[in-house]
């Protein structure tokens, strides 16, 4: 156990039932319902294909994407080895430039603060440009709670407000839904909506427009997230590719931005390279359609009324492990998602958490805290078959499948730590650990195994084992073993050579 | 050249024939492999499932009993990527520095067979003859911890008589991944069909690649569906002078 100094018990995690950092199943019982629906996997399939061929293209065109990679990893290095400096720095330009900074240990801080600022403006609606932290902590659902509507602007965050649903992707959170079930949606839940609605993707984003323009020209107030703070400038930055956050920037009085605390940047010019990184990683673009930059407030131009409310919500804990913290490196690009087998087949949903994929199994496991116990986020580090296909997508290499195995040890440590039986895979582990660890046990193991020949002797493989093997021979042989093994054979032919 | 063998837990245990085709290889080379008898796991499957502490011991073993040698070889990228990526991080995190040091040395000398042969030998034709239809499936570690590259294909593409056909998405996981196989038993087995539907969309008579465990996945998948698909290491083609692989008994 790590002791921190003047925090006894650690620092704060997550509040897992604040918000979305954790679903109610744990991975492989939330991925069964999405390995049953056919067209689920269709839909994902279909569209994770595309995005990864077009990022490819655009990622081959870029000569020095190796540098640039290496030159992100290296920003973001030295930003979490001195984070509370920066972000001190951050304040003060913010605060500087007219702007107003809020802290927020948690997600429940963090809706208060918003609560409280949209209610001090009189407003009970506010438009919001597609945000992954407002998800995490809740906050259109907070706002409801208190009277006040939070309208999504964002094409595909809207189709998954109508739909009553939840963001399965990070970059495209109806990747799940086809344009026929888009269709079905706005004709059930969009008010206004003309009943001839075909499902040309140009027809549906016709009506989405039409319906959001009048959000956009009425709203008093705005909710953004951020995907970079200048620390050296207070400048905040939206990259967006529809123009709906455009809108929600520059339309309304008063602009409140959340934002993670590992989103600061050191200097202006560090954008340079994640301005670079990140279209090609998330749309397979050269350059997003929309780049909004502020910097406080601006007199006479844009919102007057600007706030920052910088979230903490675990990740000062993520930061205390030296390992684990390069997760809060993710520029939430979502390219390891795209390339990842498991998310290809189950998507996002059976992750719980609206942090999906490989970067959610290593971030939403540490925001919470990992606990050694049944809870879903410990068995995220475990939805993975350590291909590293994220970790080669990564534009700003972080190293994911070594964090997953990193958090698996955490979590059989903690689980180690925290029961006092140990389970049948410890044992298990415990025992072949063991045997292994001299050589005549290991050999003594190995001829056990050869009772294994008893089994599958009509046809060469054994088609049925009992539980935990029953997992593997669900869908697959496995081979009878061998009369000898290679050490035994060696050993015999070593005899014979030298007889 | 002296040529340790790190024969892997699996190939020692499941199919020696992999070992007697690496050294059949090697040997015909005119090379003198030694089979280090202490050897005995290199403790991916305990630090991937999350027994790190565990691993140590498994690694020390690996470490002592392989270090008098100049140069090893494995027929398995996973094995050699948990020998050069996490035996030096596992010691370290278990706080034994002169343990990860002396395992970085051992990483440094380990080879996956097609690295040492292309690589360290300069071989690429290594005179096997396999007139079969064959698909090659890059093992994600081979791929990508070990960046292999085109090493194991040019080997390939040299054995007479080989009939070499591409295989599509070719480097997407075949879903077996150790444990997860059994902790994601479903989604690992979705996996494994699309690998199986590319594979038999090759016309192949035989889906090989450099690890016995992706080929364990892939061949014990082939073989539930019943085809005549085989599942067959890159070792045992390699070793292959007139055509056929031993067959396992």
């Amino acid at each position: 156990m790590t002791t921190f100094l003047g925090l006894p018990g650690g620092l704060p995690h997550a509040d897992r039932h604040t918000g979305q950092v954790e679903g109610s199943l744990r991975f492989p019982d939330a991925a069964r319902t999405a390995l049953a629906d056919g067209q689920l996997r269709t839909n994902i399939g279909a569209a994770t294909r595309t995005i990864r061929t077009k990022r490819a293209a655009v990622v081959a065109e870029v000569p020095d994407w190796e540098e640039l990679r290496e030159a992100g990893r290296a920003i973001k290095t030295d930003t979490m080895a001195r984070l509370p400096e920066l972000l001190l720095q951050l304040e003060e330009n913010v605060t500087a430039r007219g702007g107003v900074v809020h802290w927020a240990r948690d997600a429940t801080q963090a809706n208060a603060i918003v609560a409280g600022l949209v209610r001090a403006v009189g407003a009970t609606e506010v438009v919001k440009v597609k945000s992954m932290v407002t998800q995490e902590i809740g906050l259109n659902e907070a706002l409801a709670e208190r009277g006040i509507t939070a309208w999504e602007t964002d094409l595909a965050e809207l189709i998954v407000q109508l739909g009553h649903d939840k963001p399965s992707h990070i970059l495209v959170p109806a990747i799940h839904r086809n344009r026929a079930q888009i269709r079905e949606i706005f004709l059930r839940e969009m008010p206004g909506v003309d009943s001839g609605l075909t499902d040309e993707p140009r027809d549906l984003a016709m009506a989405a427009r039409r319906y959001l323009r009048a959000k956009f020209l009425t709203a008093q107030v705005a909710v953004s997230g951020a995907n970079f703070a200048v620390a050296d400038t207070g400048t905040l930055t939206v990259v967006e590719s529809e123009g709906n956050g455009r809108m929600c920037l520059t339309l309304p009085q008063t602009l409140i931005t959340v934002m993670g605390i590992e989103k600061v940047v050191p200097t202006f010019s560090d954008l340079e390279v994640f301005l670079q990184l990140l279209p090609r990683s998330s749309t397979g673009e050269r350059m997003n359609p929309y780049t909004s930059m502020w910097t406080g407030v601006t007199p006479g131009d844009g919102p007057q009324d600007v706030h920052l409310v910088l979230l903490d919500n675990g990740r000062t804990a993520t930061l205390a492990d030296q390992v684990g913290r390069a997760a809060l490196h993710c520029i939430r690009c979502s390219a390891c998602l795209n390339v990842c087998p498991v998310y290809e087949r189950t998507g996002g949903h059976a992750y719980g958490s609206v942090y999906p994929g490989p970067i959610g199994a290593v971030l939403s496991p540490q925001l919470t805290g990992i606990t050694g116990g049944d809870d879903p986020n410990d068995s995220l580090p475990y939805a993975s078959s350590l291909c590293g296909a994220c970790f080669d997508a990564c534009p700003v290499k972080i190293d994911i499948p070594n964090l997953l195995v990193n958090l698996r040890a955490q979590h059989t440590e903690a689980h180690a730590d925290t029961h006092r039986i140990p389970s049948a895979e410890q044992i298990a582990m415990a025992a072949t650990a063991w045997a292994m660890s001299s050589p005549s046990r290991w050999a003594r193991a190995q001829a056990t195994t050869r009772a294994g020949r008893l089994l599958g002797r009509r046809r060469q493989v054994i088609r049925a084992l009992p539980a935990p093997l029953s997992a593997w021979t669900a869908a697959r042989d496995l081979p009878r073993p061998p009369t000898e093994t290679f050490r035994q054979w060696w050993a015999a032919r070593d005899a014979g050579e030298h007889r | 050249m002296k040529i340790a063998l790190f024969i892997t837990c699996l190939a020692d245990t499941v199919y020696p024939s992999v070992g007697r085709a690496t050294v059949a290889v090697l040997e015909r080379l005119g090379h003198e492999v030694v089979f280090p008898a202490g050897q005995t796991c290199c403790g991916q499957m305990h630090v991937n499932t999350g027994y790190q502490r565990q691993a140590v011991p498994l690694i020390r073993q690996h470490v002592e009993v392989f270090e008098p040698y100049d140069l090893i070889v494995a027929p398995s990228g996973s094995c050699v990527g948990s020998v050069r990526h996490q035996h030096g991080q596992v010691a370290r995190r278990a706080g034994d520095e002169g343990l990860a040091t002396a395992a970085e040395t051992v990483a440094a000398r380990t080879y996956e067979l097609s690295e040492l042969l292309v690589d360290v030998l300069g071989v690429d034709d290594v005179g096997a003859v396999f007139p079969h239809r064959v698909t090659y499936h890059p093992t994600c570690h081979s791929l990508r911890l070990l960046r292999v590259g085109d090493k194991p294909l040019r080997l390939l593409r040299n054995v007479a008589g080989i009939d070499l056909v591409e295989l599509p998405e070719a480097d997407q996981c075949c879903g077996f991944g150790g444990t997860f196989a059994l902790k994601n038993a479903e989604t690992s087995a979705a996996m494994l069909a699309d690998k199986m539907s590319n594979v038999l969309a090759t016309g192949a008579s035989v889906c090989t690649a450099g690890d016995a465990s992706c080929l364990m996945h892939i061949g014990g998948g082939l073989s539930r569906l019943a085809t005549s698909t085989r599942a067959v290491h890159l070792a045992e083609i390699l070793a292959s002078t007139d055509g056929t692989v031993e067959v396992r008994s």
